[in-house]
Parts: structure tokens; C-alpha cells; sequence
């Protein structure tokens, strides 16, 4: 029992990356039109944000190290602690969720600079082409991280007060089950962005007039409305969400350049199950598959059913697209050639 | 292979078209048109032996004039010939094509271990092991069409790439990759007298190592080549084109398409269990990158890069872009110092700098713009480029024939 209720909080947090990714992916596409194959890529670039921003925060001074007498010996002491001490100190340490600072305008203006620099010229050519296209786009953006950053993980730590384990099984009423606080911050995280997304297309003006693009595209066009301009900023926020996934992931994963193509292919199966175009399907679905596959991972599972734990996601994806063709919430209508 | 394009022949130009609507609408031919291979067709043919048979020649002033990466443009080419089956006649993109070329690739290495050296038993066995995985993903895959179909080819080739790395390691042999040894039972071999000591796949005794190894994947090639053509210019060829113009209206008719579908999946899988096979040949070593999805991205881009539904594109693309692939990774800066060594020197360092990460480690870098320009400006590819070009010499029908010239 302890065992499966430890998976399925491994499997929230992971959950939540595919939620917030599918999130976007449905977003775009849904508003869009356009199959979107370079989403991973913006998660990857978040992530990323991430290192660059605790890398700004942590430029160093080497000073000499007192408390070594022996020998000479120096520490790397930020300047930010030796300007501000312990002030200073906490900025460092508490770098990655405040690089969500750095990430989300970077994102923003990364969504707006693809969709008017490329996007938009894929409206009206086949899935196809928007496919191979922003497949192309992916693989240039992770090389150009490869070149600046290098090809191995880096490894980034949360603030030390999230860092340790939490004792969840009071909470459930279990026996001790400790987990890490960071993986309930990224779950916690997750959930409020996506909030945030909901409220933000169902309570504000420009959210219904997306709400309605997403329906019937053309009528709203004919209303009068600049639907163009209105999507640049829905592949902004697609973005940002992505990138904000990639931001807080960084303490669970150490990014390294492909980090993005891994999760991408991942998240469009998650669309996918979800429902092309249904926003609360891929959500659904993004947890859904994340406690799956952590479930699939446990050793009993495993003795069963040798390599679940390896395809249990596609597997899922197969049955569901012959069964439910349409996904698990997919609207009637949408790419249902 | 660029001059046969060039050629004035009216009809043979014609029947390169991108588009179905125009490539098999010759003038004044009817149904029998599209039955028969014409004349031109077998002129095609020729003229795509001799021009494959003879790149050692002709390619040699480029540097590719050397067997490794010539069996890799022929290898390449049958994989994106087969794929250009599926994709550029019937229109279905798949993006899990790389699976059959995995388990060609261990099938071959498989024959080699139990039975034989002898590359033709491998490589029938690769064919047949390749179809019949086709078979099955397919006949689950096809049931959906669009993206669908291949998120669904995606994910049965991440699940067999998955598989081959962790449950089916027995077969596999996981990440060390499947290998011949000397102790290797090979029945056949040991049956009759001749057990190959090098471990070095034979052509009844004629090893296909070096030269005589791209000349074997030519002839498959030139053959592969001749099936395609063949398959165009049936009625089968004509029932993909019209799935891929309208799929609706061929169901309206009363049309089952599935069955179409079916095949030409299977028939593209065999080509990619050719290929696959062809690998193990020319190197008897079977891994399960092959597999990954990475890899089925690379045979997209080789046939679009050549030429989405024309006959030539996909094998030009295929050693367009393996040449590329070994030129760009080949280079480091020593090479790019001697190549803009005509420059003055600070030019030389500023062009070096700029360069520089486009190549060697950077070359996925150029291989991924390479991509993304192909689809923006030239969606039909080489072939297209070629075509315009051509246009352009005789005068300014080229233009007209250019569904997405700008936008």
C-alpha cells in the first residue's frame, strides 16, 4: 500500500511536466491549427532559462579560504552573498523558482518571435509540413543549447528549506512515507499554472474570444476580430507555460540539451490520449499516463509483466486511440480524418 | 542522376511531377497509360543503373568516391525509396519507419549467427521478418489516419526501441548490440564445409566487403528502384495517389482503402528490412539506435529534402544528405583554417569562428536549418528545385508548375 501511494506521487509530479506541456500543445493547436513538434524544445529552453539565470546569480569572486591553515586554499564565494550577506545568500539559494522572473518574459517573447517568424506561414499548409517544419525548428534550437551550454546534464538543487523529504503518510493517514518536498512543490506548481490557464481563458475577455477561435475559427475572423494577433499571444502563453514547466523541473531532472525531444514525444501521446483540442483532456491525461508509468516501474509490477514499465505509455496510447479513437475527451469534429 | 531531369524528353520530365495530378496525367493516354511502364520509364531506368553503377567515377572528384559511403548513399536510398511508397504516394506520414529497419538489421545479424554468412539468406529473412512487423503495426496503425497515424507509428517504434533496450536483451543483446562470433553455430556453413572463419558476410564466397559490397547494395538498389517504378505505374500505384488526393471520395465510391494501405505499408517495411539488412551486411553489428525515433525522423528528411511522391528524389536526398552528414562531421577547424586559407587572416579566423558550429559536433545544427529551409522554401524538394531550374532554361513554364513558390 505504501508502495503504490509513493509511485502515485512519483507519478504526480512527472505527471504535471506531461500536463503542462500538453497543456500548450493543445492550446496551439487548438487555436492554431498547428501541430507544434518544437514544443519540447521550449520546455528544454526553460529549463535551460533556469541554468542561465542561477549561473547569473552565482558569479563568483575566489577568495582566499580562512579556515584551511595548512595549505592555501580558496572557495568560490558569490557576489551577491558578499554584497548583501545572508539576503544575498537566499537569492542564491532560492534560484530556481526565481528564475521564473528570467523565463517568463524570455518565453513569451521566444513564443511571439516563432509564431510571427515562422508559424504563421504553416496555417494553411498540411499537418505534414507544420510537422517537419517545427521538427527542424527543434532540433536547431537544441543544438544551438548544445553549442552554448555543452551536452552534458547539469545539475541544479532546489532552496534547501524544499530541498529535504516531507512526511506525507500523516497527512494520508499511512505509515511514515517521506518524499521529496521539491517533487509536491513541482505537483502544487503544476496545479496552479494550470489553474491560472483555465481562469484565464474562462474569466477575461480575451480568453473567451480564444475560447471561441478554438470553436469556429472563421466566424470569429468574420466578426471583426484580429484573430492573428490574438493567437500570437495564446503561442506566447503555450509558451511561457512550457517553459515554466522546464524551469521548476530542473531540481527533478538535470537538464541536458535532448532533455526537450524526450518529453515531447511523450507529451503528444499524452495529447493524444487526451483528445486533440481538449484542454481538460490533456491535463487529465497528463497525470493520468505520469502515475501509470510509475506504477508500471514497481518491482511487483514488473515481475508480472517483464518491460511494462517501458512501453506502458504507448501502450496506453494504442489501446486508447482503437477503442476511443477520439480521445479521452476529444471533441467531435477535431482531426477526426 | 540530375541529367536524366534535364533530359528535353517532354514526357519524362513530366512524369517526375510532385503532384499525382500532374505525373500521371501524360496527354492524350488513357487507362493503358498507367499499366504499362512506358518507354521513357525503362530509358529512366537505364539511365538510373548506369548513373548508380558508375558513381565510384563520378563522385569521386567530390570526395565520395570510396565504397563506405557509397553503400551507405545505396542503403539510404532503398530505405527512402520504400518509405516514399507510403509517404509520397499514399500521403500516410510515418514517423516509426526506423523499427523495420531495426529489425531487419537483427534479423540479418540473427541468419548470419544461426545459419549463414551468406548475405542473400539474410536478407530474404530480414525482408520477411521486416513485412510481417509491418503487418502487425500496421494493421493497428491504419486504422487511424493523419496525425494520428503517426503518433501511433511512433509510439509502436518507441515501444519496440524500448523493448529491444530491456526485455528482449536475450535478442538484442541490449546496448552492446548484436555481433557475430566465431562460436556462432551457423548450421548451413558447417554443413557444407565452408564455415566463413572472418565472420564476414559472403556472396557464395565472394566477400562483401569494400567494393564488391557497394556493388551488391547497387544492384538492390537498381532493383529497388525498378519495383518502385513498376509499383507507380500499376493500377496499385494509382489507388495510393488517389487515397492521397481524396481519401473521402474513394470511400464514397465504395472503395475499401484500407487494404491499399495495408500493403503499401508492408511492401515500405520490406524496403526498410532491405535496407536494414543491407547494414548488417556491409557491417555485421545490429544495434537498437537504429531504431530510435531520431532515426525515423532522418528518413523523413531525406525524402523530403529529395522530393515528397518522385521516383529519383528520395535516393538523391538519401545521399545528398549522408554525404553531407559525412563532409560537415569530417571537419574541424585545422580542415576549415585549409579551406578559407585563401582569405587574409583575420577574415579567416572571423570566417572559422562563424563556421564552426555548423560542423563536426555542430553538424546536426546545419542538418536541422537544412530541414526547416527545405520545407519553407522548396517543399518538393531537390526535385522540385530542379524542375524550376529546367523550367527556367526553357522558358517560363517552370513557374507555373510551382504549387508553393512564396508565400
Amino acid at each position: 500500500m505504501d508502495a503504490i501511494i509513493l509511485q502515485i506521487l512519483n507519478g504526480l509530479d512527472k505527471g504535471g511536466a506531461y500536463a503542462l506541456i500538453a497543456l500548450g500543445l493543445t492550446l496551439i493547436f487548438g487555436t492554431l491549427g498547428v501541430v507544434n513538434f518544437a514544443h519540447g524544445a521550449l520546455f528544454m529552453l526553460g529549463a535551460f532559462c533556469a541554468v542561465t539565470f542561477s549561473g547569473l546569480l552565482t558569479i563568483s569572486e575566489r577568495i582566499r579560504d580562512e579556515s584551511v591553515t595548512f595549505f592555501e586554499a580558496y572557495k568560490e564565494i558569490p557576489y551577491l552573498t558578499l554584497w548583501y550577506g545572508d539576503t544575498g545568500q537566499a537569492i542564491v539559494d532560492w534560484a530556481v523558482p526565481l528564475s521564473i522572473l528570467l523565463a517568463v518574459p524570455v518565453m513569451l517573447l521566444v513564443g511571439f518571435a516563432m509564431e510571427r517568424g515562422l508559424i504563421r506561414f504553416f496555417y494553411k499548409r498540411s499537418h505534414a509540413e507544420q510537422i517537419l517544419v517545427t521538427f527542424g525548428l527543434a532540433i536547431v534550437l537544441q543544438e544551438i543549447v548544445k553549442y552554448f551550454f555543452g551536452a552534458n546534464p547539469i545539475p541544479m538543487t532546489a532552496p534547501p528549506a524544499l530541498a529535504g523529504s516531507a512526511d506525507i503518510g500523516a497527512l494520508v493517514g499511512a505509515s511514515n512515507i517521506s518524499y521529496p518536498m521539491w517533487r509536491i512543490v513541482y505537483f502544487l506548481f503544476s496545479l496552479a499554472i494550470i489553474g491560472m490557464v483555465f481562469a484565464f481563458l474562462q474569466l477575461t475577455t480575451f480568453g473567451m474570444v480564444v475560447r471561441a477561435g478554438m470553436a469556429d475559427r472563421e466566424t470569429v475572423g468574420l466578426l471583426g476580430i484580429n484573430i492573428g494577433r490574438k493567437f500570437t499571444i495564446v503561442f506566447g502563453i503555450a509558451s511561457a507555460v512550457a517553459g515554466l514547466a522546464g524551469v521548476m523541473y530542473t531540481p527533478i531532472l538535470a537538464p541536458n540539451y535532448h532533455l526537450g525531444m524526450d518529453f515531447l514525444v511523450l507529451s503528444f501521446v499524452v495529447v493524444v490520449v487526451g483528445g486533440m483540442g481538449s484542454l481538460p483532456g490533456a491535463v487529465l491525461a497528463g497525470f493520468l499516463l505520469g502515475i501509470l508509468q510509475s506504477l508500471a516501474s514497481m518491482t511487483e509490477v514488473k515481475a508480472i509483466v517483464p518491460g511494462i514499465d517501458q512501453i506502458i505509455i504507448y501502450l496506453v496510447a494504442v489501446v486508447v486511440l482503437l477503442v476511443r479513437p477520439r480521445g479521452l475527451m476529444g471533441r467531435r469534429g477535431v482531426m477526426e480524418a | 542522376m540530375s541529367q536524366s531531369v534535364m533530359t528535353p524528353d517532354k514526357n519524362m520530365s513530366k512524369s517526375m511531377g510532385r503532384s499525382p495530378a500532374e505525373g500521371h496525367r501524360p496527354k492524350g493516354e488513357g487507362l493503358r497509360g498507367f499499366m504499362s511502364s512506358s518507354r521513357s520509364d525503362y530509358l529512366l531506368l537505364a539511365i538510373f543503373a548506369l548513373a548508380v553503377l558508375t558513381m565510384p567515377i563520378w563522385l569521386a572528384p567530390i570526395g565520395a568516391g570510396y565504397p563506405d559511403i557509397l553503400q551507405k548513399f545505396a542503403i539510404f536510398g532503398i530505405f527512402a525509396l520504400g518509405f516514399n511508397i507510403l509517404f509520397g504516394f499514399s500521403g500516410y506520414l510515418s514517423f516509426g519507419h526506423a523499427a523495420f529497419l531495426g529489425t531487419g538489421s537483427y534479423a540479418a545479424v540473427w541468419m548470419f549467427k544461426l545459419l549463414s554468412m551468406n548475405a542473400l539468406i539474410a536478407l530474404v529473412f530480414a525482408i520477411a521478418v521486416a513485412g510481417v512487423f509491418a503487418f502487425l503495426i500496421g494493421f493497428v496503425s491504419l486504422r487511424r489516419s493523419g496525425i494520428y497515424f503517426s503518433i501511433l507509428t511512433l509510439a509502436f517504434a518507441q515501444m519496440s526501441y524500448n523493448l529491444a533496450y530491456s526485455v528482449l536483451t536475450p535478442i538484442t543483446n541490449g546496448e552492446t548490440g548484436l555481433q557475430v562470433s566465431g562460436s556462432d553455430p551457423r548450421i548451413l556453413d558447417h554443413m557444407f564445409g565452408s564455415p566463413s572463419g572472418r565472420g564476414v558476410p559472403d556472396l557464395f564466397g565472394l566477400e562483401l566487403q569494400g567494393w564488391p559490397g557497394f556493388y551488391f547494395c547497387a544492384i538492390l538498389l537498381i532493383l529497388a528502384f525498378f519495383v518502385t517504378m513498376r509499383i507507380r505505374n500499376s493500377t496499385f500505384g494509382l489507388m495510393l495517389f488517389a487515397i492521397k488526393s481524396n481519401q473521402n471520395r474513394m470511400n464514397y465510391t465504395g472503395f475499401s482503402t484500407r487494404p491499399y494501405l495495408l500493403a503499401a505499408f508492408v511492401i515500405s517495411g520490406m524496403y526498410a528490412g532491405l535496407a536494414g539488412g543491407l547494414l548488417a551486411v556491409t557491417d555485421p553489428l545490429a544495434g537498437a539506435d537504429r531504431m530510435q525515433w531520431t532515426a525515423s525522423g532522418e528518413v523523413v528528411l531525406m525524402t523530403i529534402l529529395g522530393g515528397v511522391g518522385t521516383l529519383l528524389g528520395p535516393v538523391i536526398g538519401a545521399a545528398v544528405m549522408k554525404y553531407l552528414e559525412q563532409i560537415f562531421s569530417s571537419f574541424n577547424e585545422g580542415v576549415l583554417h585549409r579551406a578559407f586559407d585563401f582569405l587574409p587572416g583575420g577574415v579567416q579566423d572571423f570566417m572559422v569562428t562563424i563556421v564552426s558550429p555548423f560542423v563536426g559536433e555542430g553538424w546536426h545544427l546545419t542538418l536541422g536549418l537544412l530541414f526547416m529551409l527545405v520545407v519553407i522554401f522548396l517543399p518538393g524538394g531537390i526535385m522540385e528545385g530542379l524542375r524550376r531550374v529546367s523550367g527556367r532554361f526553357k522558358g517560363n513554364r517552370g513557374e507555373a508548375t510551382a504549387p508553393h513558390a512564396g508565400h
